[in-house]
């Protein structure tokens, strides 16, 4: 074998293969080298357009190029054009870091609008880290994370689980809650977070049954006969549901068909806004909620204008809104205005301008970036309404500091993130020391 | 002559394809490091974990050429070697972090802690120590696909069935892996990796010598797969995927030989995947989908089956066709060019790049050997001349 | 608890009222103060408005609270007036009952809560003893039975000395015994029947109201009661295993329709098509754009849409398949895995094609009224569209074995699949047949299209959540045999069903994984493998 090899490499001209060789590298070398043109600011957008995520995913990158067209027509940023850098990294977690790691360095972005659930955050972490570059990421997440390099504008777990939780209690009286959502990490730190607080309000272990399927269940009939067999003991039921997009449907149509009201066990969402609902015929839901930080039937002037440019946009005029949209808005103003501040794109210095920034939200409000990279959100609760859009039935007085750390649970209740003062994700307050529990 | 002339031309295939590898392996790490960056010859470090993840790519290819090429085992589960293969190594990296963590458990990795995990779960005992998660990236593997193999080839099922199965199989362990109960970080998987055997994962230097390395399992694998195949063994194999009830008949225990086939190109696989999990950053259940393993068998047949070479062409040729669709204006369309790539491959191509290439020049030579009548190919170095 | 019971007792006070407000005169001011109230757009405003309105025996009451639960009263913020629109499109004033030519611009539906629906409800009088509608006053014996609150009792004995309706005597009679249990000073007698009728109630309700008692009861009452309960929980247990085999059938039924196609292009051709789910897919797509045609320019035939769209359906994949076997797969015969990278490719090519035109979000696809909703039988409830697709299913089953059984195609693809070169000879065009039973194959999966889009996402994804399910089916219960992919799919189903309450969802599906595969070691070729030589081939 290897004396073939030997024979076979001697004849081969040793000159022509290192020639082809190298050859090769500066052609690779060559083509991956090209230069961002200077006159434009680059923007990244790292949202699937194919595979499972692409059903949520593609608005949001319709969303930002929305916004680049808008700010460009105000004559930009700095005095220069922004471009949008689109990718596709089609639904494949590896494929998200080898994205993020092109634009970073091969686009030379100044900045990227990307990710939707959780494991392609943590995907891309560690390339924003070592590549110090910035993610905003606009989709309502576990929390229990605050990075330097990542801004969360979506909602963190009490910005909607725990204000949901408390409406159902105290307005509909409910007694008894079915904890169901796709086994995966938001969920699951959901629940364990709302069943902790369950628990300090006096809910009974019996009281709370928790339920697992896996990503686009699509047979619901046991699940949903379990539930109305659990809500007929006699004490008000209500369901909690932090079901994934692609199950909700034949959630929701089983629900319906098997004859459950709202009036009777009403089931709150987090994860169900008006996209997912121009999908189902909403009637049988009438009354059924949602949690979210934004929806599209708030009438303020901020959003009948923004749904106006939208809807013409998008040239579609039944083109609907959602939650994750508007924190892509909040986000996208949070950082021209940094960049405005700092005249400058540089990562180090947009990331110290961000935290303190303010920007107009579409409810009428103003939110503001903390020193944990979390924002202040209002939080509403809406009832869906026969036209597949939501019913404000109840909100917070004011505006909710998302907490990065739950307070809830054992291991982060002495965490904060503090990225001002003590330039730090996970201080703990009881050691004083940057760096978790420690040991 | 004519095999004998197929068997030299593949042969000159094969240490051509060592020596790309081979030079790519030293001069892509060196470029790397060496050059300043920005300079016209340097090859970027986000280019050299791409092509580090190729490499492990075009050994897992390789891994299922060997079954499917030389034996024809079509396993559309060959994803599930490589992903537990990744995960042992994955497991490794995850407890080097130590009190990294953002919650600074020195012993629990991140997510046990915020799932409330009391202790750190007994499979995970051992993998502080890199010879023994190394040892598991081969064991766990070649042992899932003994067990498998044992049942399904003593069973004698084929074909069809058999591809089924390790469907199945892929399928089965996708949703158990997706469990958060299972104890393997469910859906988010294991990520934000801090060093290897002490090195920084994150840090040039060590992207350079994982994208060595990945070239060197390459050509070892390469050089099993030859070697496999070249003996009489390999003979054997053949044997079994052209007549398999014929081979049996001639008093060759056949399932011996695609059990010994079939945990060799596991473990293989296993190999592929632990270079790869350091090198992409995060494994993940989605790495079991059905739909990944059967990705890797259209590299195979991209590049042609049944020659190595080819698997490993193919696998480099489609990711790279992968990575160059999904940028760039064509982002939203990539999936038609890829699948239309898919279909003229096997409509215009059947015998795939490398096989075609082969037909190709065997026929140019015959056709020379016919005109010349003489053994004047002593001297054929490069392209055959075409024939007068 | 307490709260609830307010509730209740509120709404058999204002149903009361309610029917005798006709009677009584009108008074002025207050019960115009309360019909403002209306216009405030505050949830507990409302509440006090309907209270206020529901009581003030006012002859506009009932009116105003109906067409408040329909959405039909609009209020104008400004001026504080509020309007009923009537059913028949005519406009009032709530407060003075003047006829109005238009509604102001600005005027905005009243809006409810979940909260608030409940109060209209009991304030309509839906939860009334003495409806003349039988299903209400049911509906009203249910939710005695359930508060058993003692105040009942006269009414209930009244009301049952009257009834004629059988089904309602039934109701009150539990009723009654629920009160009767809780009551302290009820005779033993007394709750010994009451027991007894609890017992032959037999439900989970029951099971609850039992479960309720508190310890200090007559000893005699509470050994009936604990053997009550026995006897409630096997019956609750065998209505369990009668549910999880329906269950287990709907969702063999589902299997089966997604397989039945592959089981023709994989089974019979020996085709590995991996763009069968895309046909599926195109088959949702097509009912959705019937749907949508119906939508815009024939609301009246919606009830209708399925039975357009399983043709269309039928067709367009149809169509589609006979393409794909004549531009492609015509060329790969005897390859059968280069079928499978080919199809693959495609699928891929559909997927995204239909993300192209169709966007990638979920598309809406109603259901008609004869598929919404459900019915009980004895302890499980039984819903419309699953009942449907199961018989549906087993049509689409029959039809197509017929078609093989008796038609001159199904003869020609029998004699093509078994033996192509002598079918050919015997003058069979064999490429003819190959593009028909494609064709048919992928048909029939278009149609299954149509019913999974009743149940599941109409989005490009829906194709792909069915592939690896359907080749589990035809593979499991043998490759070439219809009858086996029926037996594999209902077993499957069952299996999954009753693995799911002890498992859970995931684990249940991952031991049937297991099972198939260790089914397969046992019998190589499936449930019903075919017998002969041709196998070994």
């Amino acid at each position: 074998m290897l004396t073939k090899l030997t024979r076979d490499i001697a004849t081969l001209s040793r000159r022509r293969w290192l020639a082809a060789t190298a050859g090769l590298v500066l052609g690779l070398a060559a083509f991956s080298n090209a230069k961002a043109a200077d006159d434009t600011i680059k923007v990244g957008v790292l949202h699937s357009l194919s595979g499972t995520m692409a059903i949520s995913e593609t608005t949001l990158k319709d969303t930002i190029l929305f916004l680049i067209d808008e700010q460009n027509k105000k004559g930009g940023v700095l005095g220069k054009k922004l471009e949008a850098v689109v990718v596709d990294p089609a639904s494949n977690w590896p494929l998200f870091a080898e994205k993020a790691r092109e634009l970073i360095t091969k686009d030379k972005v100044s900045v990227v609008f990307g990710c939707w659930t959780s494991v392609s955050r943590k995907s891309v972490l560690p390339v924003f880290k070592e590549l110090n570059s910035i993610l905003f990421y606009p989709v309502q997440y576990e929390g229990e994370e605050s990075e330097r390099n990542v801004f969360y504008t979506g909602a963190a777990p009490n910005q909607q689980a725990i204000p949901a939780v408390d409406y159902l209690m105290k307005d509909e009286k409910v007694k008894r809650w079915v904890l169901a959502g796709t086994d995966y990490v938001y969920p699951r730190t959901t629940n364990k977070i709302l069943e902790a607080y369950l628990k300090s309000k006096g809910v009974k272990q019996e009281d709370i049954m928790i339920n697992y399927t896996p990503f686009g269940h699509s047979d619901w009939q046991t699940i949903v006969a379990d539930i109305k067999k659990f809500g007929s003991a006699g004490k008000k039921t209500a369901v909690v549901s932090t079901i994934n997009g692609d199950a909700n449907v034949p959630f929701y149509k089983e629900l319906g068909n098997q004859g459950i009201k709202a009036t009777d066990i009403p089931v709150v969402a987090f994860s169900v806004g008006e996209e997912e609902l121009a999908g189902i015929d909403t009637k049988p839901l009438l009354g059924h909620l949602a949690a979210w930080n934004y929806f599209q039937s708030i009438k303020t002037p901020e959003n009948d204008k923004f749904i106006k440019a939208w809807q013409a946009y998008t040239k579609n005029p039944k083109r609907v809104t959602n939650d994750p949209m508007e924190a892509h808005v909040i986000g996208f103003e949070m950082w021209v205005k940094a960049v405005e501040k700092v005249k400058s794109t540089d990562a180090d210095k947009v990331i110290d301008a961000l935290p303190g920034i303010e920007a107009k939200n579409l409810t009428g409000g103003t939110s503001k970036m903390l020193p944990n990279h979390h924002i202040t959100k209002p939080v509403f609760i809406g009832e869906i309404k026969a036209n597949g859009q939501f019913d404000v039935v109840w909100k917070t007085p004011g505006l909710v500091a998302g907490d990065a750390w739950s307070k809830e649970l054992e291991g982060s209740k002495d965490l904060i993130g503090d990225w001002v003062g003590k330039k730090c994700g996970n201080y703990n307050t009881k050691t004083n020391k940057c760096g978790g529990q420690g040991s | 002559m004519t095999p004998h002339v197929l068997t030299r031309s593949l042969d000159r295939s094969a240490s051509i394809f060592i020596l790309v590898v081979a030079g790519l392996g030293v001069l892509i790490p060196l470029s790397n490091l060496l050059l300043p960056a920005g300079s016209a010859l340097q090859v970027p470090t986000y280019l050299v974990a791409l092509f580090g993840k190729y490499a492990c790519y075009a050994i897992l290819a390789l891994s299922i050429d060997l079954i499917w090429g030389y034996c024809g085992i079509l396993s559309l589960g060959h994803g599930a070697f490589f992903a537990l293969g990744g995960y042992a190594m994955g497991m490794y990296l995850m407890r080097q972090i130590g009190s990294r963590g953002v919650y600074g458990n020195p012993i629990l990795p991140d997510f046990m802690v915020f799932l409330n995990y009391p202790k750190l779960p007994w499979y995970w005992h051992g993998f502080d120590m890199f010879w023994f998660a190394a040892l598991m990236v081969i064991v766990v593997p070649g042992l899932l696909a003994f067990c498998f193999g044992w049942l399904a080839f003593r069973s004698r099922v084929t074909g069809v069935y058999l591809s089924i199965i390790t469907q199945a199989m892929t399928y089965a362990l996708l949703l158990a892996f997706f469990r958060n109960d299972f104890g393997f970080g469910g859906n988010n998987g294991l990520t934000d990796f801090k060093d290897i055997l002490g090195f920084n994962v994150q840090a040039d230097g060590t992207r350079a010598a994982l994208f060595a390395l990945s070239c060197l399992a390459l050509i070892l694998a390469f050089l099993i797969c030859r070697a496999v195949v070249t003996s009489k063994l390999g003979k054997v194999l053949v044997a079994i995927r052209d007549a398999e009830s014929r081979t049996r008949f001639l008093g060759y225990r056949v399932e011996s030989y695609k059990l010994f086939v079939f945990t060799l190109s596991a473990c293989m696989a296993g190999v592929a995947g632990a270079l790869y999990v350091p090198q992409v950053g995060i494994i993940n259940p989605s790495e079991f989908a059905p739909g990944n393993s059967i990705e890797a068998v259209i590299w195979v047949a991209v590049g042609g089956r049944g020659t190595l070479v080819g698997a490993a062409l193919g696998a480099v040729v489609v990711n790279y066709a992968k990575t160059y669709f999904t940028s760039g204006p064509l982002a939203p369309y990539w999936l038609f060019m890829l699948g239309a790539l898919f279909i003229l491959v096997t409509l215009l191509l059947p015998k795939g790049i490398v096989g075609t290439f082969n037909a190709w020049r065997e026929s140019q030579k015959e056709t020379q050997v016919a005109n010349a009548e003489s053994a004047a190919l002593e001297d054929g170095v490069g392209e055959p001349k075409p024939a007068e | 608890m307490f709260a609830t019971l307010l509730d209740r007792l509120r709404a058999l006070l204002l149903a009361i009222l309610l029917a005798a407000a006709f009677a009584l005169p009108a008074l002025a001011e207050p019960f115009e103060d309360a019909v403002a109230k209306f216009a405030n757009d505050d949830f507990s405003d409302t509440d006090e408005a309907i209270g206020a309105v529901a009581t003030s025996g006012n002859p506009l009451a009932f009116p105003i609270i109906s067409a408040l639960q329909d959405g039909r009263l609009s209020a104008d913020p400004d001026t504080k007036k509020v309007f009923v629109t009537g059913a028949d499109g005519k406009i009032i004033d709530a407060a003075t009952g003047e006829a109005v030519d238009k509604l102001p611009d600005n005027a905005a539906a009243v809006r409810l809560n979940n909260r608030l629906r409940r109060a209209v409800e009991a304030a309509l009088g839906g939860l009334t003893l003495l409806s003349p509608d039988p299903a209400k006053r049911i509906a009203a014996a249910q939710s005695v039975f359930r508060s058993h609150d003692e105040s009942a009792l006269a009414t209930i004995d009244g009301a049952l000395a009257k009834e004629t309706n059988k089904a309602v005597k039934t109701a009150f009679t539990e009723a009654r015994a629920a009160i009767l249990l809780y009551k302290a000073d009820a005779a033993e007698v007394e709750k010994l029947e009451s027991v007894a009728i609890v017992k032959a109630r037999g439900d989970q309700e029951a099971m609850a109201l039992l479960t309720g008692l508190g310890s200090d009861l007559p000893p005699n009452v509470a050994r009936a009661v604990t053997s009550a309960m026995a006897s409630i929980q096997s019956n609750l247990a065998m209505w369990s295993m009668v549910q999880n085999a329906w269950y287990g059938l709907s969702l063999g039924s589902v299997l089966l329709l997604a397989a039945i196609g592959l089981a023709i292009t994989f089974g019979v051709m020996g085709v590995i098509n991996m763009a069968h789910g895309e046909m599926v897919m195109l088959g949702a797509y097509t009912t959705f754009v019937v749907q949508e045609v119906i939508r815009s320019r024939y609301p009246g035939l919606f009830d209708y849409s399925l039975l357009i769209a399983v043709p269309l359906a039928f067709l367009v994949a149809g169509a589609v398949g006979v393409a794909i076997e004549r531009g492609i797969i015509r060329f790969l015969y005897g390859r059968p895995l280069e079928t499978l990278l080919a199809t693959w490719g495609l699928s891929l090519v559909l997927q995204q094609a239909v993300r192209t035109m169709f966007g990638p979000t979920n598309r809406e696809v109603g259901n008609p009224a004869w598929m919404s909703g459900a019915f009980e039988l004895g302890q499980i409830t039984i819903t419309y569209n699953r009942l449907w697709i199961l018989c549906f299913t087993l049509a689409v089953f029959v039809i197509l074995l017929a078609m093989l059984r008796y038609t001159a195609l199904g003869l020609e693809m029998r004699a093509v699949t078994q033996n192509r070169r002598m079918a050919a000879s015997m003058g069979i065009a064999t490429s003819r047949v190959d593009a028909l039973t494609f064709g048919l194959g992928s048909g029939i999966a278009g149609i299954a299209g149509v019913a999974l889009s009743q149940i599941d996402n109409v989005s490009p994804n829906l194709g792909q959540s069915y592939i690896i399910d359907s080749f589990m089916v035809v593979v499991f219960g043998g490759v070439g045999n219809l009858w086996g992919t029926l037996v594999g799919a209902f077993t499957l189903g069952i299996a999954n069903k009753f693995l799911e309450p002890v498992a859970g969802a995931v684990l249940g599906k991952i031991a049937i994984l297991v099972l198939i595969i260790l089914f397969i070691q046992k019998r190589p070729r499936g449930l019903f493998a075919l017998k002969g030589r041709a196998v070994e081939a």
